[in-house]
């Protein structure tokens, strides 16, 4: 097989591109995080350790809002590993962000039943509204916008998950008005899907 | 109508919790199966023909046979949570409303292959179900139905709920293990499966949340009851999820022996806006598309792929005439190529291409050479990766070139995208 001889070849179409992780200030978990982690340590086997790892990551996240070197460095030596292991591991799940991101993470499913339902319009009104594009953090560092990979609430389409609230059936008017709500009431505007509304 | 058994009373207020789901019946299986030797659990999944509900269908009993008996190493259960397949949501509907259920289910499968600890390996965007199953498991442990000697019978059992973190790779058995572990989710090398050598190298089970559903109510109403709600070898009840185009989006609980016909226009409403359909995807985006003239074909494992796709995860895209399938093709191929796990080059690479090519000619600047050039990058995909993701992010483009080639080869000769959807952005 060869290469199609029309197709422009750059480095841009490869995925090897090692993007460093931003150094980032000093880091150390907060005494209830540490104790947090060790209680979840305790889940699997002593020597079992490692798997403590996307835990101890998810912790750090809510701790500072996004993975540092620095944070990465503090990981390696709490759960017993290198921290060339945890840089892997987090270069490899997206839910990990090895940069700085906005207080709001808008992530719009662009998956098949969700783009059957308009989710490129949705995708589209929100980046006019916040004068960004897909993947980028607004100045103010308040919204960053992202296209996701299918997030699992097909029949509920589109889907806008912003930081861990889930946002049903979404239309453009309403992903509008949500970016608005926060702007007005903060965090209390991520209502969640229809279970969290359910079991408040 | 089919009378449901995994979500009889998911409409019920509060259905996740403990008192609502022993009213119908929560851990009656699990009281029975500790009453047995655990052979005889295992012979009584057998029996029931259970397959596996996650995508391949394997049964279930045999591959809980296969742990090695007196092993020395402690052995464990994984419950797949990880539902990332587009289009798929029973896991998540299941887990949200009857939670108990499913930990039930954990619990059976550990005495029957004897493991005393599970996990529940549920993906990391599933923040609320995670949370919902926590307290499920807090309070099957304070009603002594899980933890030490459940039901005095000096077995004990521990469940615990492990996120994930993005990545639909980990659904597939062998790197959920890894992922598990603490590590990028990459597939292992096959054999030895993961019944021999497993999480920590120990014999463990990674079973879908819907199968391990769908153990209880065989422990409770028998082996024979169970194998007649279906047809031949596609016993027992199925959750069909069903998306895209159509008027009650939604998961469907019903028997195999119901047509695609009936999940689309009976229990889905049928298509949306009065259009007609065009195309459906049976078993979530990594299956061949299906035409309108096969939806008479019943929505089985054996009855789907005789009509020539898979029934793999049940879940229905419906795609109406609206629909480019060029776009579609593209569509998923982005999802595969931002999935693929970098292990093996010809996945890693071919999506990658195979996005570019697709993206080319959906934009109009394709030649007609290009098609050649997207099945030859696909069938050097296909069957020369480690798991069957290969297998799975070429189907939809060969699927779609295959009954929609004059599509494609529109979209060359018009050298833009013919079809102008309503429900795409800035899109003529």
């Amino acid at each position: 097989m060869t290469f199609h001889p029309t197709m422009p070849y750059d480095t841009g179409l490869h995925r090897s591109e090692r993007r460093l992780p931003e150094q980032g200030e000093p880091f150390a978990y907060t005494p209830e995080n540490r104790a947090r982690l060790e209680e979840m340590a305790r889940r699997y086997p002593p020597e079992r350790r490692r798997s403590a790892l996307l835990p101890a990551l998810y912790l750090v996240q809510r701790q500072q809002g996004y993975v540092s070197a620095e944070a990465m460095e503090h990981v390696a030596g709490v759960i017993g590993v290198t921290p060339a292991d945890v840089e892997d591991v987090v270069s490899f799940y997206t839910m990990f962000y090895s940069k700085p991101v906005g207080k709001y993470v808008l992530q719009v499913c662009r998956t098949l039943s969700c783009a059957l339902n308009g989710a490129e319009c949705v995708t589209k009104e929100l980046a006019n509204k916040l004068g960004i594009r897909p993947g980028e953090t607004d100045p103010t560092g308040t919204f960053t916008l992202l296209e996701v990979e299918c997030l699992g609430a097909c029949d509920r389409a589109p889907v806008v998950m912003v930081n861990d609230h889930w946002h049903e059936c979404l239309s453009r008017e309403a992903a509008v008005r949500l970016v608005d709500d926060l702007l007005a009431r903060g965090p209390e505007a991520l209502s969640g899907c229809h279970l969290c509304v359910e079991r408040r | 109508m089919f009378e449901p058994v995994l979500t009889s009373f998911v409409r019920e207020p509060n259905s996740f919790t403990l008192d609502v789901s022993l009213r119908h019946g929560a851990y009656e299986g699990l009281r029975r199966a500790l009453a047995m030797p655990p052979g005889q659990v295992i012979d009584i999944v057998k029996a029931s023909g259970l397959r596996g509900r996650g995508g391949a269908g394997f049964p279930t009993g045999m591959k809980w046979g296969f742990v090695p008996k007196g092993s020395s190493k402690p052995t464990y259960v994984c419950c797949n949570a990880d539902e990332s397949e587009p289009g798929t949501f029973k896991d998540h509907v299941l887990m949200e409303r009857n939670p108990h259920l499913v930990l039930e289910g954990c619990a059976i499968a550990c005495y029957a292959i004897g493991a005393k600890v599970a996990y529940i390996y549920i993906r990391g965007e599933f923040h609320h179900v995670a949370d919902v199953l926590e307290s499920a498991i807090a309070e099957a442990h304070a009603g002594g139905y899980l933890g030490r000697q459940i039901f005095g019978s000096g077995f004990d059992c521990d469940i615990y709920v492990h996120r994930g973190a993005g990545a639909y790779e980990a659904g597939e058995e062998s790197a959920l293990l890894e992922s598990l572990e603490g590590k990028r989710a990459q597939p292992r090398l096959r054999p030895p499966f993961p019944a021999v050598v497993g999480l920590y190298g120990c014999p463990t089970i990674v079973n879908n949340v819907e199968t391990l559903a769908n153990v209880p109510p065989i422990l409770r109403q028998g082996a024979e009851w169970y194998a007649a709600l279906g047809p031949e070898k596609n016993g027992g009840p199925k959750l069909f999820c069903i998306s895209g185009h159509v008027t009650r989006p939604g998961v469907y609980e019903a028997s195999m022996r119901t047509t695609l016909r009936e999940l689309i226009y009976d229990y889905a409403g049928g298509i949306r806006d009065g259009r007609a359909l065009k195309a459906v995807i049976p078993g979530g985006s990594s299956t061949p598309v299906l035409l309108p003239d096969t939806l008479d074909t019943e929505a089985s494992f054996d009855g789907i792929a005789k009509a020539g796709s898979m029934l793999g995860s049940a879940a229905l895209i419906v795609m109406d005439d609206s629909t480019c399938m060029v776009w579609a093709a593209e569509n998923l191929m982005h999802f595969y190529a931002h999935e693929s796990c970098g292990k093996c080059t010809p996945c890693r690479e071919g999506a990658d291409w195979m996005l570019k090519i697709l993206q080319k000619i959906e934009s109009g600047a394709g030649e007609m050479r290009d098609l050649d050039l997207l099945l030859s990058v696909a069938n050097n995909i296909a069957g020369k990766t480690l798991c069957p993701f290969g297998d799975a992010a070429v189907a939809p483009v060969l699927s779609t070139l295959q009954h929609f080639r004059h599509e494609y080869e529109a979209h060359i000769r018009e050298g833009r995208c013919p079809l102008h959807a309503p429900w795409r952005c800035g899109h003529a």
